[in-house]
């Protein structure tokens, strides 16, 4: 369980902004942290590495202090075992794909087969012997992710981990977020201003604003009938579980960020989505009560 | 045909790259830190570690010839203690080009630190890694065009040392006498033909030098990312 009670004045272009979440987040959680750019969801993964230091508060993680302000504790980011995904994937130019995972490993040869079995699970294998400028976006992104999963963390921070990617490395790359959670057990915590990528991924949302968590919940909780300001389509990816005949429709199951949502739909679009290993729901955003939710 | 007296280029050589060898190891770590610390005073240290730039070379030779001197209280003691005597001395050469040229060889690496994306420190920092391992493993390897910049501009600046050499080392013969020196004696002298052939080997020298920096540059700069 991470417990996070902080305070720190961030200064932005807009001003300065108290930024003072409160949050809990379950161990094994898959967390999204949703707001606007400049609302401090960035600051709150950076805090949580200790790549910067809040002025009041506490952070605990599954009872170990890492951060209180009135007891003087401040770990390093060094101790803490956090697994960060920048955004800008910060991998080192003059080591390859594999020497930046082993970078990553206590000891690089008693898990040589523990990294094989990284490479080969975000198909990066053939690419182990290139070096960061020789990969694509995707390349990169996966290679950053297997490098943060290497650590065996406690926590994994992606911050706004597909925001440079083109939409179709995008999808598969949520998948492989989504594998990699549910494989290695690790706490996740994602920084999204996506709606589709949080109703996607996340089993629980937070919207951040002004500084403060307005709100938490299941992403259908958070955004259903709620004055969100989002306009536009919704495109939420998951696993088609189940396919009901109800007549001349179809009622189809879906699984997406650990919720079934249920949507009618019609013999032809049922016959698309069999064909589908994932299966992308497009809703417009206004009409997403008209999805069910099961769970 | 005259034969002229090697000697001074040899010593110019010599003083040039012992120096640029002791200053890689003062240079990096004070980069680092000018690179990467937060403390308020570093604009003090900052300022100072340029001072040589700016200063007359007289300026910074007279203190350093008072420091060094036997008849003072730092000269003393180094005498008494180490036996060690910097002033009219090829080790005092090495100590005041030491300090010389330290900006030029700080400067480089320390915007090269400065050019890497922030989160490479960073990341290496969440992955486990001391300060040390971040510096040696993830940043060091990805400036080596500027640790190469700095060694060479410390080498040919030291390799163009005048004011500060006459004024603690003197001329003496084998021991401080270095090229820039005997070039000004041989003029001093109206050795024209001598002046000339110790000028154009360091003017050939410098040439070679700089094209070698810019060629390797040249083939080790590469994308980060």
């Amino acid at each position: 369980m991470i417990d996070i009670n902080i305070r720190k004045t961030m200064h932005t272009a807009d001003g300065e902004i108290d930024l003072k979440p409160e949050l809990q987040v379950q161990e094994n959680a898959l967390l999204a942290l949703f707001g606007k750019s400049g609302a401090g969801k960035t600051t709150i993964l950076r805090i949580l590495a200790g790549l910067e230091t809040p002025e009041a508060g506490y952070i605990k993680i599954n009872g170990q202090i890492w951060f209180d302000s009135e007891k003087k504790i401040n770990l390093t980011p060094r101790f803490r075992k956090v697994g960060f995904v920048f955004q800008d994937f910060a991998l080192f130019p003059n080591m390859t794909v594999r020497e930046n995972i082993e970078y990553a490993a206590a000891d690089k040869k008693t898990e040589a087969e523990y990294i094989d079995g990284m490479l080969d699970f975000m198909g990066l294998k053939k690419l182990a012997d290139r070096r960061p400028h020789q990969l694509s976006g995707g390349q990169k992104q996966r290679t950053a992710l297997a490098r943060a999963v290497a650590l065996k963390p406690k926590i994994l921070l992606l911050d706004e981990p597909m925001s440079l990617l083109d939409d179709e490395i995008k999808e598969s790359l949520q998948n492989e977020i989504l594998e990699i959670h549910r494989k290695y057990n690790i706490t996740t915590i994602l920084v999204s201003h996506d709606v589709s990528e949080v109703f996607s991924m996340a089993e629980t949302v937070c919207i951040l604003e002004d500084g403060i968590i307005k709100r938490q919940g299941t992403p259908f909780e958070v955004f259903s009938g709620k004055e969100e300001n989002i306009n536009g389509k919704l495109k939420i990816t998951g696993k088609l579980l189940n396919l009901n005949k109800k007549g001349n429709a179809y009622k189809a199951e879906i699984l997406a960020g650990g919720q079934i949502f249920t949507k009618t739909i019609s013999a032809k679009e049922a016959k698309e989505y069999r064909a589908k290993k994932n299966v992308v729901l497009l809703i417009d955003i206004k009409d997403i009560n008209t999805i069910k939710q099961l769970s | 045909m005259t034969t002229y007296d090697l000697e001074p280029l040899f010593l110019t050589f010599k003083l040039s790259f012992i120096t640029s060898v002791i200053l890689i190891f003062l240079g990096l770590p004070m980069a680092y830190w000018l690179a990467f610390s937060k403390k308020k005073y570093k604009i003090a240290i900052e300022a100072l570690v340029s001072m040589p730039i700016v200063l007359p070379p007289s300026v910074l030779g007279f203190y350093l010839l008072a420091a060094f001197s036997p008849a003072g209280a730092f000269g003393g003691f180094l005498d008494d203690v180490f036996n060690l005597k910097l002033v009219f001395t090829f080790e005092g050469l090495i100590v005041a080009s030491v300090i010389y040229s330290f900006p030029f060889m700080v400067q480089p690496i320390q915007a090269g630190f400065q050019n890497l994306p922030i989160s490479l420190r960073e990341a290496s920092f969440t992955l486990g890694k001391s300060a040390m391992t971040t510096l040696f493993k993830a940043l060091v390897p990805n400036i080596k065009p500027s640790l190469l910049a700095g060694f060479i501009l410390s080498f040919a600046h030291t390799i163009g040392e005048f004011g500060v050499v006459l004024m603690i080392g003197g001329s003496m013969k084998g021991e401080t006498k270095v090229a820039s020196i005997a070039i000004y004696e041989e003029v001093e002298a109206l050795n024209y033909g001598a002046a000339n052939f110790y000028s154009a080997i360091l003017f050939f020298a410098a040439f070679v030098i700089l094209i070698l920096v810019y060629a390797a540059n040249k083939k080790w700069v590469k994308p980060l990312n």
